[in-house]
């Protein structure tokens, strides 16, 4: 079977310029100067994974490990540096809280836009709008602008989007952490229906217990490399071995 | 990508493109009590202070002075708002093209759309005006749509290389206000042609400002009601052409680099 995402030793590169020069006259000036230099930093390097139809992968790791990137990778907003990154299917980006939304919207608008930003037409929107309002359980929210919404609210509406149709590749990054418990749970269900019809997913999540419920397998980032990867259960109880040890170190240090 | 590709994507994406377009007039006068009004009134009331002010203390000798204005006028707040829109594009559609990927110049071809639209509320306020002041209506207005034509792949072009640059050195948009009121005097807006000259002025104006062509063109269609001569339909269509490509190929090197400056 072919894999339905393939990334094939990728190398992400960022020119940090060591300050941001964004102005004509800045530039100008540090050309002359001979100060525009620019730092080179990889914030993923050497990447393979493989991901077969239907699996489900976690991504794990610190703060800044690269796992936002690795998603954006994916999701193709990010070209590689080096190596390939092949996809076989839809994707249904769910990459962060509220993109799409129009703050000055309201809900009901909110939906149309974000359906087409996800490649449905309006027709197609309008025969699955309750569906989506029913999920998100916004009905009495629809005329009023997203800016009002809490980020639980936003939350919910992303995710009712996002899940309407069965998309060949679900992507989640920490969206469920705003939600309250009863909508984690939902959404878990949700997420759990959609894989048992074949859907792949990527998961973002600091809650290694949500890693463990939802995939089977998992990926650990750690200082831009995979630190390693497989079964979801054994790399996460090595992610958190290690973090109970780092964690331990700081307070001998501090203790 | 080839040319296959690029149309099925775009077609895949033109409902998104209807509701940019969509968002940008209703959100332009939500909540102003008038509302949609405004886009007819907005030229109207601006057409009556300058027609005031030119004809009674510059005095220009101009037949039909208020359709001469308007006209211009139209097609000029056309050009300024499209092209001042399209430089904010990219930046200020940051927030998705960093999410989700999307093809990027649909970001600026939405706000020359929802310019476009908005010069066509402006054009029902010419016909109103056309209408008041007597303007023989003449078989040669409805050849208007080819002016608008030539000048939204000028637009377009233009924008698109706009907006790109503008990723990349932010100042631009401070830069246009001025390359805009410069381009405003330069084009015969509410002076007749003749004011040029027929020096170098009336050459470099004549020959390399492309909005003189479309508002010459304009003119000829609506007001005079006769057929622009083939030399300025010509220049139009290839400073049309010109920017096209220019803006396309600009766009088109730059835009895997855009997630980096955004």
């Amino acid at each position: 079977m072919e894999p339905i995402i393939n990334v094939d030793n990728v190398t992400i590169q960022f020119n940090l310029a060591t300050q941001r020069v964004d102005s004509l006259k800045e530039y100008f000036v540090r050309l002359l100067k001979h100060q525009l230099m620019f730092q080179s930093f990889f914030p993923l390097v050497d990447i393979n994974l493989k991901v077969m139809p239907g699996d489900s992968w976690g991504i794990i790791g610190v703060n800044g490990a690269g796992k936002s990137t690795f998603l954006k990778m994916v999701s193709g907003i990010l070209k590689p540096y080096k190596g390939k990154v092949t996809i076989g299917g839809t994707i249904a980006p769910l990459i962060e809280l509220g993109a799409g939304f129009d703050g000055d919207l309201t809900a009901r608008e909110n939906i149309f836009l974000n359906g087409a930003i996800l490649g449905h037409s309006h027709k197609f929107m309008e025969a699955h709008f309750d569906e989506i309002v029913e999920f998100a359980e916004l009905k009495d929210f629809l005329d009023v602008p997203i800016k009002n919404f809490s980020s639980g609210m936003q939350a919910r509406l992303g995710f009712s989007l996002a899940t309407m149709v069965k998309p060949d590749i679900l992507i989640v990054d920490e969206i469920l952490s705003v939600g309250d418990m009863a909508f984690q749970k939902k959404c878990e269900l949700r997420i759990n229906e959609l894989l048992s019809g074949g859907t792949t997913l990527l998961f973002v999540s600091h809650s290694l217990d949500q890693v463990r419920r939802l995939c089977k397998q998992a990926l650990w980032l750690e200082d831009h490399h995979a630190k390693m990867q497989g079964n979801s259960k054994e790399v996460c109880d090595a992610y958190e071995a290690r973090e109970d040890v780092c964690i331990a170190k700081e307070q001998a240090v501090h203790g | 990508m080839n040319i296959k590709e690029s149309i099925h994507t775009f077609s895949r994406y033109k409902d998104l493109l209807k509701e940019l377009v969509s968002r940008d007039i209703k959100l332009k006068y939500r909540r102003s009590f008038l509302g949609y009004l405004w886009s007819v009134l907005n030229p109207l009331m601006v057409m009556l202070v300058m027609t005031a002010v030119f004809s009674r203390l510059f005095r220009f000798d101009i037949p039909n002075y208020p359709v001469y204005l308007l006209s211009g006028q139209i097609l000029f707040s056309f050009h300024s708002e499209a092209s001042n829109f399209a430089i904010g594009s990219i930046t200020g559609g940051g927030s998705l093209i960093k999410k989700v990927y999307l093809p990027k110049y649909i970001f600026t071809f939405s706000k020359v759309i929802s310019s476009l639209v908005n010069l066509l509320f402006s054009f029902v306020a010419l016909l109103l005006v056309m209408v008041i002041t007597r303007t023989k209506f003449t078989p040669y207005c409805l050849l208007f749509p080819i002016v608008i034509a030539e000048m939204f792949v000028f637009e377009l072009g233009l924008g698109m290389f706009l907006a790109q640059a503008a990723v990349f050195f932010r100042d631009i948009q401070y830069i246009w206000g001025v390359v805009l009121t410069l381009w405003t005097y330069s084009t015969p807006l509410f002076y007749p042609d003749s004011t040029l000259g027929t020096g170098k002025l009336a050459f470099l104006v004549k020959n390399f400002n492309p909005l003189y062509s479309y508002i010459t063109q304009f003119r000829d269609f609506m007001l005079y009601g006769v057929m622009p001569s083939g030399r300025l339909v010509l220049l139009g269509c290839g400073w049309a052409l010109f920017f096209l490509i220019l803006g396309m190929g600009s766009f088109y090197k730059a835009q895997d680099k855009f997630i980096l400056y955004i």
